[in-house]
Protein backbone atom coordinates (compact mmCIF):
# COMPACT_ATOMS: atom_id res chain seq x y z
CA UNK A 1 0.00 0.00 0.00
CA UNK A 2 2.76 2.22 1.17
CA UNK A 3 4.42 1.36 -2.26
CA UNK A 4 1.38 2.23 -4.48
CA UNK A 5 0.35 5.64 -3.20
CA UNK A 6 3.33 7.20 -5.01
CA UNK A 7 1.39 5.55 -8.20
CA UNK A 8 -1.65 7.91 -6.94
CA UNK A 9 -0.79 10.27 -9.90
CA UNK A 10 -1.05 7.62 -12.20
CA UNK A 11 -4.07 7.45 -14.40
CA UNK A 12 -3.64 3.56 -15.36
CA UNK A 13 -3.53 2.84 -11.52
CA UNK A 14 -6.65 0.40 -10.56
CA UNK A 15 -8.05 1.75 -6.83
CA UNK A 16 -7.84 -0.81 -4.35
CA UNK A 17 -6.01 -3.60 -6.39
CA UNK A 18 -3.77 -4.84 -3.72
CA UNK A 19 -7.01 -5.24 -1.22
CA UNK A 20 -8.31 -6.99 -3.29
CA UNK A 21 -6.77 -9.55 -4.18
CA UNK A 22 -5.53 -10.14 -0.66
CA UNK A 23 -9.50 -10.43 0.21
CA UNK A 24 -9.61 -12.78 -2.82
CA UNK A 25 -7.09 -14.75 -1.99
CA UNK A 26 -8.23 -15.27 1.45
CA UNK A 27 -11.83 -16.23 0.41
CA UNK A 28 -10.46 -18.73 -1.74
CA UNK A 29 -8.08 -20.09 1.17
CA UNK A 30 -11.53 -20.46 3.57
CA UNK A 31 -13.55 -21.61 0.24
CA UNK A 32 -11.01 -24.78 -0.19
CA UNK A 33 -10.42 -25.70 3.25
CA UNK A 34 -14.51 -25.69 3.99
CA UNK A 35 -14.66 -27.89 0.32
CA UNK A 36 -11.51 -30.30 1.63
CA UNK A 37 -12.65 -31.25 5.36
CA UNK A 38 -16.24 -30.98 5.15
CA UNK A 39 -18.94 -31.03 2.46
CA UNK A 40 -21.08 -27.96 3.26
CA UNK A 41 -20.40 -26.30 -0.10
CA UNK A 42 -22.65 -29.06 -1.91
CA UNK A 43 -25.23 -25.99 -2.18
CA UNK A 44 -22.86 -23.62 -4.38
CA UNK A 45 -21.08 -26.87 -6.74
CA UNK A 46 -25.46 -27.48 -7.41
CA UNK A 47 -25.94 -24.36 -7.79
CA UNK A 48 -23.21 -23.15 -10.45
CA UNK A 49 -23.26 -26.69 -11.82
CA UNK A 50 -26.95 -26.03 -12.84
CA UNK A 51 -25.73 -22.54 -14.73
CA UNK A 52 -22.97 -24.68 -15.99
CA UNK A 53 -24.94 -27.37 -17.46
CA UNK A 54 -26.49 -25.82 -20.77
CA UNK A 55 -22.62 -25.34 -21.69
CA UNK A 56 -22.01 -28.77 -20.83
CA UNK A 57 -24.98 -30.11 -23.26
CA UNK A 58 -23.79 -27.50 -25.64
CA UNK A 59 -20.20 -29.02 -25.58
CA UNK A 60 -21.26 -32.41 -25.94
CA UNK A 61 -23.88 -32.08 -28.71
CA UNK A 62 -21.75 -31.71 -31.70
CA UNK A 63 -20.68 -35.35 -29.95
CA UNK A 64 -24.53 -36.30 -30.48
CA UNK A 65 -24.94 -35.05 -33.62
CA UNK A 66 -22.09 -36.66 -35.01
CA UNK A 67 -23.70 -40.19 -33.84
CA UNK A 68 -26.84 -39.18 -35.00
CA UNK A 69 -25.99 -38.50 -38.88
CA UNK A 70 -23.81 -41.89 -38.84
CA UNK A 71 -26.85 -43.85 -37.88
CA UNK A 72 -29.17 -41.75 -40.19
CA UNK A 73 -27.30 -42.12 -43.17
CA UNK A 74 -26.32 -46.05 -42.52
CA UNK A 75 -29.68 -46.86 -41.91
CA UNK A 76 -33.62 -46.01 -41.77
CA UNK A 77 -35.43 -44.76 -39.26
CA UNK A 78 -37.43 -47.86 -37.93
CA UNK A 79 -33.84 -49.67 -37.87
CA UNK A 80 -32.12 -47.10 -35.92
CA UNK A 81 -34.58 -47.49 -33.12
CA UNK A 82 -34.60 -50.61 -33.13
CA UNK A 83 -31.07 -50.94 -33.00
CA UNK A 84 -31.03 -48.40 -29.78
CA UNK A 85 -33.64 -50.46 -28.12
CA UNK A 86 -31.32 -53.77 -28.52
CA UNK A 87 -27.96 -52.19 -27.47
CA UNK A 88 -29.98 -50.79 -24.34
CA UNK A 89 -31.36 -54.22 -23.22
CA UNK A 90 -28.13 -55.71 -24.68
CA UNK A 91 -25.83 -53.72 -21.88
CA UNK A 92 -28.71 -54.87 -19.54
CA UNK A 93 -28.26 -58.34 -20.16
CA UNK A 94 -24.37 -58.23 -19.60
CA UNK A 95 -24.64 -56.77 -16.47
CA UNK A 96 -26.71 -59.47 -14.94
CA UNK A 97 -24.92 -62.09 -17.22
CA UNK A 98 -21.20 -60.82 -15.74
CA UNK A 99 -22.42 -61.70 -12.32
CA UNK A 100 -22.73 -65.28 -13.06
CA UNK A 101 -19.05 -66.25 -12.92
CA UNK A 102 -19.05 -64.48 -9.64
CA UNK A 103 -22.18 -66.48 -8.38
CA UNK A 104 -21.27 -69.82 -9.57
CA UNK A 105 -18.29 -69.53 -7.35
CA UNK A 106 -20.64 -68.31 -4.92
CA UNK A 107 -22.67 -70.81 -5.05
CA UNK A 108 -20.28 -73.62 -4.73
CA UNK A 109 -19.27 -72.21 -1.19
CA UNK A 110 -22.77 -71.79 -0.22
CA UNK A 111 -23.95 -74.74 -0.63
CA UNK A 112 -22.88 -76.97 2.11
CA UNK A 113 -24.47 -74.58 4.34
CA UNK A 114 -28.38 -74.97 3.87
CA UNK A 115 -29.40 -71.52 5.16
CA UNK A 116 -28.17 -70.01 1.56
CA UNK A 117 -30.30 -66.80 1.71
CA UNK A 118 -31.45 -65.42 -1.96
CA UNK A 119 -29.66 -62.65 -3.57
CA UNK A 120 -30.85 -59.53 -4.29
CA UNK A 121 -31.26 -58.82 -7.26
CA UNK A 122 -29.81 -54.76 -7.73
CA UNK A 123 -31.79 -52.26 -9.48
CA UNK A 124 -29.77 -50.71 -12.59
CA UNK A 125 -30.39 -47.98 -14.94
CA UNK A 126 -28.55 -46.63 -17.92
CA UNK A 127 -27.18 -43.17 -17.97
CA UNK A 128 -25.05 -41.07 -20.60
CA UNK A 129 -21.31 -39.74 -20.09
CA UNK A 130 -21.75 -36.19 -21.20
CA UNK A 131 -18.13 -35.16 -20.07
CA UNK A 132 -14.60 -36.63 -18.83
CA UNK A 133 -12.60 -34.39 -16.68
CA UNK A 134 -10.05 -32.32 -18.59
CA UNK A 135 -7.13 -32.96 -16.17
CA UNK A 136 -5.00 -36.15 -17.28
CA UNK A 137 -4.59 -37.32 -13.51
CA UNK A 138 -7.97 -37.13 -12.33
CA UNK A 139 -9.98 -39.62 -13.93
CA UNK A 140 -13.40 -38.31 -13.34
CA UNK A 141 -16.89 -38.57 -15.67
CA UNK A 142 -19.72 -36.41 -15.59
CA UNK A 143 -23.17 -38.50 -16.30
CA UNK A 144 -26.41 -37.50 -17.14
CA UNK A 145 -28.92 -38.39 -14.42
CA UNK A 146 -28.88 -36.93 -11.34
CA UNK A 147 -30.28 -36.26 -7.94
CA UNK A 148 -33.94 -35.97 -9.75
CA UNK A 149 -33.60 -39.32 -10.41
CA UNK A 150 -32.61 -40.51 -7.27
CA UNK A 151 -28.79 -40.95 -7.54
CA UNK A 152 -26.23 -40.45 -4.45
CA UNK A 153 -23.33 -40.17 -3.68
CA UNK A 154 -21.10 -42.99 -3.09
CA UNK A 155 -23.36 -45.29 -5.75
CA UNK A 156 -21.48 -47.50 -8.34
CA UNK A 157 -21.56 -47.37 -11.62
CA UNK A 158 -20.37 -50.12 -14.11
CA UNK A 159 -20.43 -50.67 -17.52
CA UNK A 160 -21.10 -54.56 -19.90
CA UNK A 161 -17.97 -55.77 -18.42
CA UNK A 162 -17.23 -54.74 -15.48
CA UNK A 163 -16.71 -51.81 -12.44
CA UNK A 164 -16.13 -48.39 -13.53
CA UNK A 165 -16.39 -46.09 -10.39
CA UNK A 166 -18.58 -44.22 -8.08
CA UNK A 167 -20.60 -41.34 -7.31
CA UNK A 168 -19.06 -38.47 -6.04
CA UNK A 169 -20.93 -35.51 -6.30
CA UNK A 170 -24.87 -35.57 -7.43
CA UNK A 171 -25.66 -32.42 -9.24
CA UNK A 172 -29.70 -31.78 -9.70
CA UNK A 173 -29.40 -33.02 -13.29
CA UNK A 174 -25.95 -34.39 -13.42
CA UNK A 175 -23.59 -36.76 -11.06
CA UNK A 176 -19.97 -36.49 -11.08
CA UNK A 177 -18.02 -39.67 -10.61
CA UNK A 178 -14.80 -40.97 -10.05
CA UNK A 179 -13.13 -43.62 -12.41
CA UNK A 180 -12.01 -47.04 -10.43
CA UNK A 181 -8.38 -46.08 -11.86
CA UNK A 182 -8.39 -42.25 -10.53
CA UNK A 183 -5.54 -42.35 -8.21
CA UNK A 184 -7.17 -41.50 -5.33
CA UNK A 185 -9.59 -44.29 -5.53
CA UNK A 186 -9.39 -47.88 -3.77
CA UNK A 187 -12.09 -50.64 -3.68
CA UNK A 188 -12.07 -53.88 -1.62
CA UNK A 189 -11.99 -56.56 -3.70
CA UNK A 190 -11.72 -60.80 -3.69
CA UNK A 191 -10.25 -62.96 -5.99
CA UNK A 192 -12.81 -64.98 -7.17
CA UNK A 193 -10.86 -67.99 -7.22
CA UNK A 194 -10.72 -68.47 -4.23
CA UNK A 195 -11.79 -65.21 -2.32
CA UNK A 196 -8.51 -64.01 -1.26
CA UNK A 197 -9.78 -60.08 -0.21
CA UNK A 198 -7.35 -57.29 -0.54
CA UNK A 199 -7.70 -53.38 -1.46
CA UNK A 200 -7.20 -52.57 -5.95
CA UNK A 201 -6.12 -49.25 -5.90
CA UNK A 202 -6.31 -46.47 -8.86
CA UNK A 203 -2.65 -46.00 -10.15
CA UNK A 204 -3.76 -42.83 -12.27
CA UNK A 205 -3.30 -44.78 -15.80
CA UNK A 206 -6.57 -45.80 -17.14
CA UNK A 207 -5.40 -49.35 -17.96
CA UNK A 208 -4.06 -50.18 -14.46
CA UNK A 209 -4.72 -50.95 -10.99
CA UNK A 210 -1.81 -52.02 -8.26
CA UNK A 211 -2.64 -54.43 -5.45
CA UNK A 212 -0.32 -52.85 -2.74
CA UNK A 213 -1.05 -54.87 0.12
CA UNK A 214 -0.72 -58.84 -0.67
CA UNK A 215 2.06 -60.65 1.21
CA UNK A 216 4.53 -62.58 -0.57
CA UNK A 217 3.17 -65.80 -0.24
CA UNK A 218 -0.32 -64.73 -1.09
CA UNK A 219 -2.14 -67.35 -3.62
CA UNK A 220 -2.56 -64.70 -6.43
CA UNK A 221 -1.81 -65.58 -9.95
CA UNK A 222 -1.56 -63.93 -13.26
CA UNK A 223 -5.18 -64.30 -15.25
CA UNK A 224 -6.99 -64.46 -11.81
CA UNK A 225 -10.69 -62.44 -12.03
CA UNK A 226 -11.04 -60.18 -9.08
CA UNK A 227 -14.63 -59.46 -8.11
CA UNK A 228 -15.85 -56.40 -6.19
CA UNK A 229 -16.19 -58.20 -2.12
CA UNK A 230 -19.26 -55.78 -1.04
CA UNK A 231 -17.17 -55.22 2.26
CA UNK A 232 -16.97 -51.29 1.70
CA UNK A 233 -20.54 -50.83 1.43
CA UNK A 234 -20.21 -49.21 -1.47
CA UNK A 235 -20.13 -51.37 -4.01
CA UNK A 236 -22.38 -54.39 -4.32
CA UNK A 237 -20.43 -57.69 -3.65
CA UNK A 238 -19.51 -59.98 -7.46
CA UNK A 239 -18.77 -57.29 -10.22
CA UNK A 240 -15.96 -57.88 -12.08
CA UNK A 241 -13.52 -55.27 -11.31
CA UNK A 242 -10.28 -56.51 -13.06
CA UNK A 243 -8.09 -59.03 -14.35
CA UNK A 244 -4.73 -59.76 -12.70
CA UNK A 245 -1.57 -59.72 -15.10
CA UNK A 246 1.34 -59.34 -13.52
CA UNK A 247 2.25 -60.46 -9.94
CA UNK A 248 6.36 -60.00 -9.05
CA UNK A 249 7.38 -61.55 -5.38
CA UNK A 250 10.56 -59.35 -4.29
CA UNK A 251 12.62 -61.63 -1.66
CA UNK A 252 13.15 -59.36 1.28
CA UNK A 253 9.61 -56.80 0.79
CA UNK A 254 7.00 -57.36 2.62
CA UNK A 255 4.23 -57.35 -0.18
CA UNK A 256 4.49 -58.18 -3.57
CA UNK A 257 4.05 -56.21 -6.48
CA UNK A 258 0.69 -57.37 -8.34
CA UNK A 259 -0.83 -55.02 -11.03
CA UNK A 260 -4.33 -55.52 -12.99
CA UNK A 261 -6.00 -54.51 -15.71
CA UNK A 262 -9.90 -52.87 -15.64
CA UNK A 263 -12.24 -55.26 -16.67
CA UNK A 264 -14.89 -52.22 -17.83
CA UNK A 265 -13.45 -50.35 -20.95
CA UNK A 266 -12.53 -47.22 -18.40
CA UNK A 267 -11.66 -45.18 -21.51
CA UNK A 268 -14.10 -45.62 -24.39
CA UNK A 269 -17.50 -46.32 -22.53
CA UNK A 270 -20.23 -43.68 -23.59
CA UNK A 271 -22.91 -45.46 -21.71
CA UNK A 272 -22.37 -46.70 -17.71
CA UNK A 273 -25.17 -48.10 -15.36
CA UNK A 274 -26.11 -47.11 -11.98
CA UNK A 275 -26.72 -49.31 -9.68
CA UNK A 276 -29.41 -48.91 -6.28
CA UNK A 277 -28.37 -52.16 -3.93
CA UNK A 278 -30.27 -52.94 -1.63
CA UNK A 279 -28.11 -53.11 1.34
CA UNK A 280 -28.07 -56.94 3.32
CA UNK A 281 -29.47 -55.97 6.47
CA UNK A 282 -32.18 -54.34 5.64
CA UNK A 283 -33.60 -57.60 3.50
CA UNK A 284 -32.68 -59.31 7.17
CA UNK A 285 -34.51 -57.06 9.02
CA UNK A 286 -37.93 -57.45 6.50
CA UNK A 287 -37.67 -61.50 7.46
CA UNK B 1 -24.30 0.13 -15.41
CA UNK B 2 -25.23 1.99 -18.84
CA UNK B 3 -26.84 -0.10 -21.73
CA UNK B 4 -23.47 1.77 -23.40
CA UNK B 5 -20.76 -0.44 -21.39
CA UNK B 6 -23.00 -3.64 -20.88
CA UNK B 7 -22.92 -4.10 -24.68
CA UNK B 8 -19.53 -3.82 -24.34
CA UNK B 9 -19.21 -6.07 -22.30
CA UNK B 10 -21.55 -9.20 -24.01
CA UNK B 11 -18.83 -9.91 -26.84
CA UNK B 12 -15.82 -10.33 -23.64
CA UNK B 13 -18.28 -12.64 -22.02
CA UNK B 14 -18.98 -14.72 -25.13
CA UNK B 15 -15.28 -14.95 -25.14
CA UNK B 16 -15.29 -16.64 -21.85
CA UNK B 17 -18.15 -18.93 -22.57
CA UNK B 18 -16.28 -20.57 -25.24
CA UNK B 19 -13.04 -20.56 -23.73
CA UNK B 20 -15.29 -22.65 -20.92
CA UNK B 21 -16.67 -24.86 -24.04
CA UNK B 22 -12.91 -25.65 -25.13
CA UNK B 23 -12.04 -26.02 -22.01
CA UNK B 24 -14.55 -28.68 -20.91
CA UNK B 25 -14.54 -30.53 -24.62
CA UNK B 26 -14.69 -34.07 -23.96
CA UNK B 27 -11.40 -35.60 -25.51
CA UNK B 28 -8.82 -38.50 -25.57
CA UNK B 29 -6.76 -38.60 -22.80
CA UNK B 30 -3.31 -38.07 -24.79
CA UNK B 31 -4.64 -35.35 -26.46
CA UNK B 32 -6.05 -33.27 -22.82
CA UNK B 33 -2.25 -33.35 -21.72
CA UNK B 34 -1.34 -30.89 -24.65
CA UNK B 35 -4.69 -28.71 -23.90
CA UNK B 36 -4.24 -24.97 -23.23
CA UNK B 37 -5.34 -23.18 -20.46
CA UNK B 38 -8.12 -21.20 -22.82
CA UNK B 39 -9.80 -19.29 -19.43
CA UNK B 40 -5.92 -18.22 -18.07
CA UNK B 41 -5.15 -17.29 -21.60
CA UNK B 42 -8.48 -15.10 -21.90
CA UNK B 43 -7.81 -13.66 -18.13
CA UNK B 44 -4.80 -12.74 -19.31
CA UNK B 45 -5.67 -10.72 -22.64
CA UNK B 46 -8.64 -9.17 -21.11
CA UNK B 47 -6.92 -8.10 -18.06
CA UNK B 48 -4.19 -6.40 -19.96
CA UNK B 49 -6.93 -4.97 -21.94
CA UNK B 50 -9.29 -3.61 -19.74
CA UNK B 51 -8.12 -4.03 -16.65
CA UNK B 52 -10.65 -1.81 -15.03
CA UNK B 53 -13.61 -4.08 -16.01
CA UNK B 54 -11.78 -7.25 -16.25
CA UNK B 55 -9.67 -7.82 -12.90
CA UNK B 56 -9.01 -9.84 -10.18
CA UNK B 57 -12.11 -10.05 -8.90
CA UNK B 58 -13.87 -11.69 -12.49
CA UNK B 59 -10.92 -14.27 -12.68
CA UNK B 60 -12.13 -15.45 -8.84
CA UNK B 61 -15.55 -16.26 -10.84
CA UNK B 62 -14.76 -17.85 -13.66
CA UNK B 63 -12.31 -20.38 -10.97
CA UNK B 64 -14.91 -20.66 -9.90
CA UNK B 65 -17.33 -21.82 -12.59
CA UNK B 66 -14.01 -23.88 -13.74
CA UNK B 67 -13.65 -25.42 -10.31
CA UNK B 68 -17.17 -26.81 -10.45
CA UNK B 69 -17.02 -27.71 -13.87
CA UNK B 70 -13.65 -29.78 -13.46
CA UNK B 71 -14.87 -31.21 -10.36
CA UNK B 72 -11.77 -29.64 -8.40
CA UNK B 73 -10.93 -28.21 -5.14
CA UNK B 74 -13.76 -25.16 -4.91
CA UNK B 75 -11.13 -22.58 -4.68
CA UNK B 76 -8.27 -23.64 -6.67
CA UNK B 77 -8.74 -22.67 -10.27
CA UNK B 78 -10.09 -19.29 -8.32
CA UNK B 79 -7.37 -18.67 -6.43
CA UNK B 80 -4.87 -19.60 -9.66
CA UNK B 81 -6.85 -17.17 -11.86
CA UNK B 82 -7.00 -14.33 -9.30
CA UNK B 83 -3.09 -14.35 -9.12
CA UNK B 84 -2.54 -13.89 -12.49
CA UNK B 85 -4.70 -11.26 -13.11
CA UNK B 86 -3.23 -9.54 -10.59
CA UNK B 87 0.14 -9.53 -11.88
CA UNK B 88 -1.53 -9.09 -15.47
CA UNK B 89 -3.61 -5.82 -13.81
CA UNK B 90 -0.49 -4.90 -12.07
CA UNK B 91 1.65 -4.56 -15.09
CA UNK B 92 -0.57 -4.13 -18.02
CA UNK B 93 0.37 -0.81 -19.07
CA UNK B 94 4.13 -2.37 -19.31
CA UNK B 95 2.49 -5.75 -21.38
CA UNK B 96 0.68 -3.59 -23.54
CA UNK B 97 4.12 -2.24 -24.96
CA UNK B 98 6.09 -5.39 -24.63
CA UNK B 99 6.95 -6.81 -28.22
CA UNK B 100 5.68 -10.04 -29.00
CA UNK B 101 8.67 -12.00 -27.71
CA UNK B 102 8.81 -10.72 -24.64
CA UNK B 103 5.23 -10.83 -24.23
CA UNK B 104 5.23 -14.54 -24.72
CA UNK B 105 7.96 -14.93 -22.34
CA UNK B 106 5.38 -13.09 -20.15
CA UNK B 107 2.66 -15.28 -21.23
CA UNK B 108 4.77 -18.65 -20.14
CA UNK B 109 5.34 -17.23 -16.94
CA UNK B 110 2.37 -16.13 -15.84
CA UNK B 111 1.12 -19.83 -17.40
CA UNK B 112 3.79 -21.45 -15.51
CA UNK B 113 2.71 -19.76 -12.11
CA UNK B 114 -1.06 -20.19 -13.13
CA UNK B 115 0.25 -24.30 -13.40
CA UNK B 116 1.93 -24.23 -10.31
CA UNK B 117 -0.43 -22.73 -7.59
CA UNK B 118 -2.74 -25.41 -8.85
CA UNK B 119 0.05 -28.38 -8.59
CA UNK B 120 0.98 -26.69 -5.29
CA UNK B 121 -3.07 -26.67 -4.15
CA UNK B 122 -3.44 -30.55 -4.88
CA UNK B 123 0.15 -31.40 -2.87
CA UNK B 124 -0.91 -29.59 0.35
CA UNK B 125 -4.47 -30.93 0.24
CA UNK B 126 -3.00 -33.95 -0.66
CA UNK B 127 -4.57 -34.97 -3.93
CA UNK B 128 -1.90 -36.93 -5.81
CA UNK B 129 -1.01 -35.98 -9.13
CA UNK B 130 2.06 -36.58 -11.09
CA UNK B 131 3.84 -33.40 -11.87
CA UNK B 132 5.65 -34.66 -15.57
CA UNK B 133 3.27 -33.08 -18.47
CA UNK B 134 2.02 -30.08 -16.28
CA UNK B 135 4.36 -28.36 -18.67
CA UNK B 136 2.41 -29.69 -21.69
CA UNK B 137 -0.91 -26.86 -20.81
CA UNK B 138 2.12 -24.01 -20.22
CA UNK B 139 4.17 -25.00 -23.27
CA UNK B 140 1.20 -25.11 -25.59
CA UNK B 141 -0.67 -22.17 -24.21
CA UNK B 142 2.43 -20.02 -24.87
CA UNK B 143 2.57 -21.33 -28.47
CA UNK B 144 -1.01 -20.30 -29.18
CA UNK B 145 -1.04 -17.31 -27.69
CA UNK B 146 0.32 -15.24 -30.67
CA UNK B 147 -2.96 -16.32 -32.41
CA UNK B 148 -5.37 -15.81 -29.64
CA UNK B 149 -3.86 -12.47 -28.91
CA UNK B 150 -4.49 -11.52 -32.63
CA UNK B 151 -8.26 -12.79 -32.79
CA UNK B 152 -9.00 -11.61 -29.14
CA UNK B 153 -7.69 -8.06 -30.84
CA UNK B 154 -9.93 -8.45 -33.67
CA UNK B 155 -13.17 -8.99 -31.11
CA UNK B 156 -11.95 -6.21 -29.42
CA UNK B 157 -11.86 -3.46 -31.69
CA UNK B 158 -14.70 -5.13 -33.79
CA UNK B 159 -16.98 -4.99 -30.72
CA UNK B 160 -15.79 -1.43 -29.94
CA UNK B 161 -16.60 0.41 -33.24
CA UNK B 162 -19.75 -1.21 -33.58
CA UNK B 163 -20.55 0.44 -29.99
Amino acid sequence: MVASRGNNTNPARIPALGLRVIALILLSIIVMYFDHRENHLDVIRRTVGAAVYPIQLAVDAPVRLWGWLGQSTTSRNDLELELGRLKAERLLTNARLQRLTALEAENARLRSLLEARDRVRDEVRVAEILAVDANPYEHNLIIGIGSRDGVYNGQAIVDADGVVGQVIETGVMTAQAVLISDADHALPVEVNRNGLRTIAVGTGEIDRLDLPFLPNNADIRAGDLLVTSGLGGAFPAGYPVAVVNAVTRIPHEPFADVTATPAAALDQVREVMLIWSQPQETAEDDE
Amino acid sequence: MSPERSSRRLPVIITFVVGLMLAIMPLPDYLQAFLPDWLALLVIFWAMQLPRTWSVGSAWIIGIVLDVSYGTLLGQHALALCLIAFVTVRFHLLMRVFPLSQLSFTVFALLALYQFVLFWINGVAGISAPSVTYWGPVIVGTLVWPFAYMFLSGVRYRSRSRA
